[in-house]
């Protein structure tokens, strides 16, 4: 480890520390439909938009008609997503695209677009045309993140209202999503891109002749900057190329790095400020953005000190062991030189605690405790801060079971925000927290048991298990990230996937619409003597243990193993 | 089946993929194009005849002595395929690994004689595009000496034109220092 690279790391914490409070309030004003920045110039396309699907602002819903708005309005995604995928060679700017996708490919293309998860079983510069790219996969880049937070500002409404089952207008909260916060951003992100080295072109491809061997190259090019700043503003994660942000044309420099990880980074962490506001007290939101830092730090600490040590098998050949301005050392297989091991080690710990699922490095060749550090980070339910919306109500979701608990152990009603705490909720929260665990790893046992799941193993030994653990805890998490070296590319995994990725998406948004209908139908009870404090130290190490406890258990034997031994056994050469 | 939802969801649908699939992606490109030309068509670089001989950040194999060479590539079917980026996936433990990395350092040491300095990472270890197009500054200054028995310079001269592209990390902090091992190459060209 190097000091500068710490200072790397430190520069992009205060950076996205510093712009949780104005980002916070310009997303709170947009989504209290007060006048902003931009209300000149979009409140007439909003309301454009409300004319042409005969929506009224006034007219809210209750929990089951917000909840079958979502799910017909993703599913309806899901479907068109598929047909573009599978018609692509017929469909206009797609040349040079031979073939359509197969049909458990497409399907599971378009459930991990529309559930926000990217997961890619396909290479995207050789499968897909201009079309799908654009018209299929970056709208659902947009639409999947606004879903995400139209869900979370409904879930908050539960904790601000009283006596009520409304919880607002499902069709307001996603346009809203797109048209202020998501479409701007990704405005000025992609020209920011294309100035640092990003392609933006209508061409399919660039032509070049080689310098040594006079070869002619082509290289898939087209609007590749547009669609990479929606995929990393919307946690999505899923590149134009094969490589990711890795490819020089997705993330050109270390600035256009840092402007990526903050992009993926910014709006997750600025929900909890708009969290506190809309709740009338921003020490809840201050409070709960702490308890993210706490549990996202050590990890990146891991996985950067696990990667700077390096490889002790390659350390032995030949290179040096520190690193010296000149010389990188540490692990440098599927690392590029111009981010480096710091760098790449902070990027891989931000989006596996987003859900996004960018990289920037290959997970798969990184040192055993370097990829359990990003393993971790989507076991616990990626809450730390998680996915746009998605990440601030499943933490949610942990301080009511973290307030259920102490409340339990010093024999007082459980409250939070003056909402008691009563059995329903404490069903649905348990639900929320054991779905997930529950299908990765039945899921992941169901594949090394069986040659179809086996069969997409490519890395020897205890690697092997991991390759699979992580693959379905990374499709159960909707994060998108993966050991790439395993050939998922069949029908068992891409339908075991889809079927995951639907479930913890939908499955998990459910219930949490119930949980929030019935939060919002109780009483606020005023805050008394026996009232947890939920803003004090003690309450913020007590909620991070609970997140660690509850989320990590379920996994340690299957991490056991699975990287820790493959780290016991590096160890030993 | 309420069909008041099923509707509305379709014209959502529709009217965001016409926002953000069509007008979104043509809105950017048509600026980009305008305001960075060079840039959104690949940053292009160009002899003075006009042939494109290279995209500044994407990455080329070098394997003759007269040239520096790049990082290891894994990308399918020859290394620095353009058309398919990615890496190894190779896990730490994997045998490929530690087979091609001393294959690597061979290769390196026939080209090179004995090399004194000792061999950074990079140059051992495939990057994760396998289109990378920088080497750190160690893994240039290692190729000196072949460099310049090859083209008839001193090593003081290669050496000096290496020392002239190293790329400092950027607003000296982010990322590494590097050397862009395309344009190294054009200038050793055009010393000789």
């Amino acid at each position: 480890m190097t000091f500068i690279g710490w200072q790397q790391i430190l520069l992009y914490f205060i950076l996205v520390i510093l712009l949780v409070k104005p980002v916070g309030i310009y997303l709170a004003r947009v989504f209290s439909g007060e006048k902003n920045l931009l209300s000149p110039v979009i409140r007439p396309v909003e309301a454009f938009f409300y004319r042409l699907a005969d929506v009224s602002v006034e007219n809210e819903m209750d929990w089951k008609e917000y909840g079958k708005s979502v799910l017909v309005f993703n599913i309806a995604g899901i479907i068109f997503l598929y047909v573009i995928l599978r018609i692509q060679h017929l469909l206009p700017v797609s040349l040079g695209v031979p073939e359509p996708l197969s049909p458990d490919l497409a399907f599971n293309t378009a459930v991990s677009f529309v559930t926000n998860t990217n997961w890619q079983s396909y290479s995207g510069e050789s499968t897909l045309g201009i079309f799908s790219q654009t018209i299929g996969l970056t709208v659902q880049n947009f639409l999947s993140a606004a879903t995400g937070m139209a869900v979370l500002l409904a879930f908050i409404r539960g904790f601000t209202r009283r006596q009520t089952s409304l919880l607002g207008n499902f069709w307001v909260d996603l346009t809203r999503s797109v048209l202020y916060v998501l479409l701007p951003l990704s405005i000025v992100l992609s020209l920011c891109l294309v100035g640092l080295g990003s392609v933006q072109t209508l061409q399919p491809s660039i032509l070049f002749t080689t310098l040594e061997n006079h070869a002619t190259q082509s290289i898939p090019a087209g609007p590749v900057a547009s669609q990479i700043a929606i995929k990393h503003l919307g946690t999505n994660g899923g590149g134009y190329y094969n490589a990711n942000a890795a490819h020089p044309f997705e993330n050109p420099s270390p600035m256009s790095n840092l402007l990526l990880m903050l992009a993926e980074t910014v709006i997750p962490f600025s929900l909890t400020y708009i969290f506190g506001r809309l709740i009338g007290d921003t020490r809840q939101g201050w409070a709960i953005l702490i308890v993210m830092l706490i549990l996202l730090l050590p990890f990146t600490g891991l996985a950067y000190a696990s990667e700077s040590a390096g490889n002790p098998i390659l350390q032995h050949l030949a290179a040096p062991t520190s690193s010296t301005p000149a010389a990188p050392a540490g692990n440098m297989e599927g690392k590029e030189v111009r981010f480096g091991v710091a760098t790449s080690s902070l990027f891989t710990t931000l989006t596996t605690s987003t859900s996004s699922g960018a990289v920037i490095s290959l997970h798969d060749s990184y040192t055993p405790l370097g990829g359990m550090a990003a393993l971790v980070l989507m076991e616990l339910g990626e809450v730390a801060p998680g996915g746009i919306g998605s990440g601030l109500y499943g933490m949610l979701v942990f301080v009511l079971v973290a307030v259920f608990i102490a409340g339990l152990m010093v024999g007082r009603t459980p409250e939070y925000l003056g909402k008691k705490i009563e059995p329903f909720e404490m069903k649905m929260a348990a639900l929320l927290i054991l779905i997930m665990p529950l299908l990765v790893l039945s899921l992941t046992a169901l594949a090394v048991s069986t040659q179809a799941g086996l069969s997409g193993i490519t890395n020897p030994g205890p690697h092997g298990f991991s390759q699979v653990l992580y693959a379905f805890s990374s499709m159960g998490n909707n994060n998108g990230s993966a050991f790439a070296g395993i050939s998922a590319n069949s029908p068992f995994y891409n339908l075991a996937g889809a079927f995951i990725m639907f479930a913890s998406r939908f499955w998990l948004i459910l219930p949490t619409l119930a949980l929030a209908g019935s939060l919002a139908e109780k009483k606020k009870v005023p805050v008394g003597a026996g009232t947890l404090p939920t803003t004090s130290p003690l309450f913020i190490i007590w909620l991070v243990l609970i997140v660690l406890v509850v989320g990590a258990l379920n996994f340690l034997p299957a991490l056991a193993i699975g990287p820790i031994i493959e780290h016991i056994m590096m160890a030993g050469m | 089946m309420n069909w008041r939802i099923v509707k509305q969801s379709l014209v959502f649908l529709l009217s965001f993929a016409i926002l953000t699939g069509l007008v979104y992606p043509a809105l950017i490109t048509g600026i980009a194009q305008v305001v960075f030309p060079w840039q959104s068509n690949g940053s292009p670089v160009k002899t003075a005849g006009g042939e494109t001989i290279g995209l500044q950040n994407i990455g080329q194999s070098f394997t003759g002595p007269a040239y520096f060479w790049s990082r290891p590539s894994s990308t399918e079917g020859s290394p620095y395929n353009a058309g398919a980026s990615g890496g190894s996936n190779w896990s730490a433990l994997n045998p490929k690994l530690k087979e091609a990395a001393s294959q690597h350092l061979m290769d390196l040491e026939d080209g090179n004689g004995s090399i004194s300095l000792s061999v950074p990472m990079d140059m051992l270890t495939s990057s994760a595009s396998g289109l990378d197009p920088h080497i750190s500054p160690a893994a240039a200054l290692i190729q000196v000496s072949r460099v310049a028995r090859a083209r008839g310079l001193t090593e003081e001269q290669v050496r000096n034109l290496v020392y002239s592209h190293i790329e400092n990390r950027d607003f000296y902090l982010l990322g590494e220092p590097r050397v862009n091992v395309l344009q190294l190459n054009l200038a050793l060209d055009a010393l000789k």
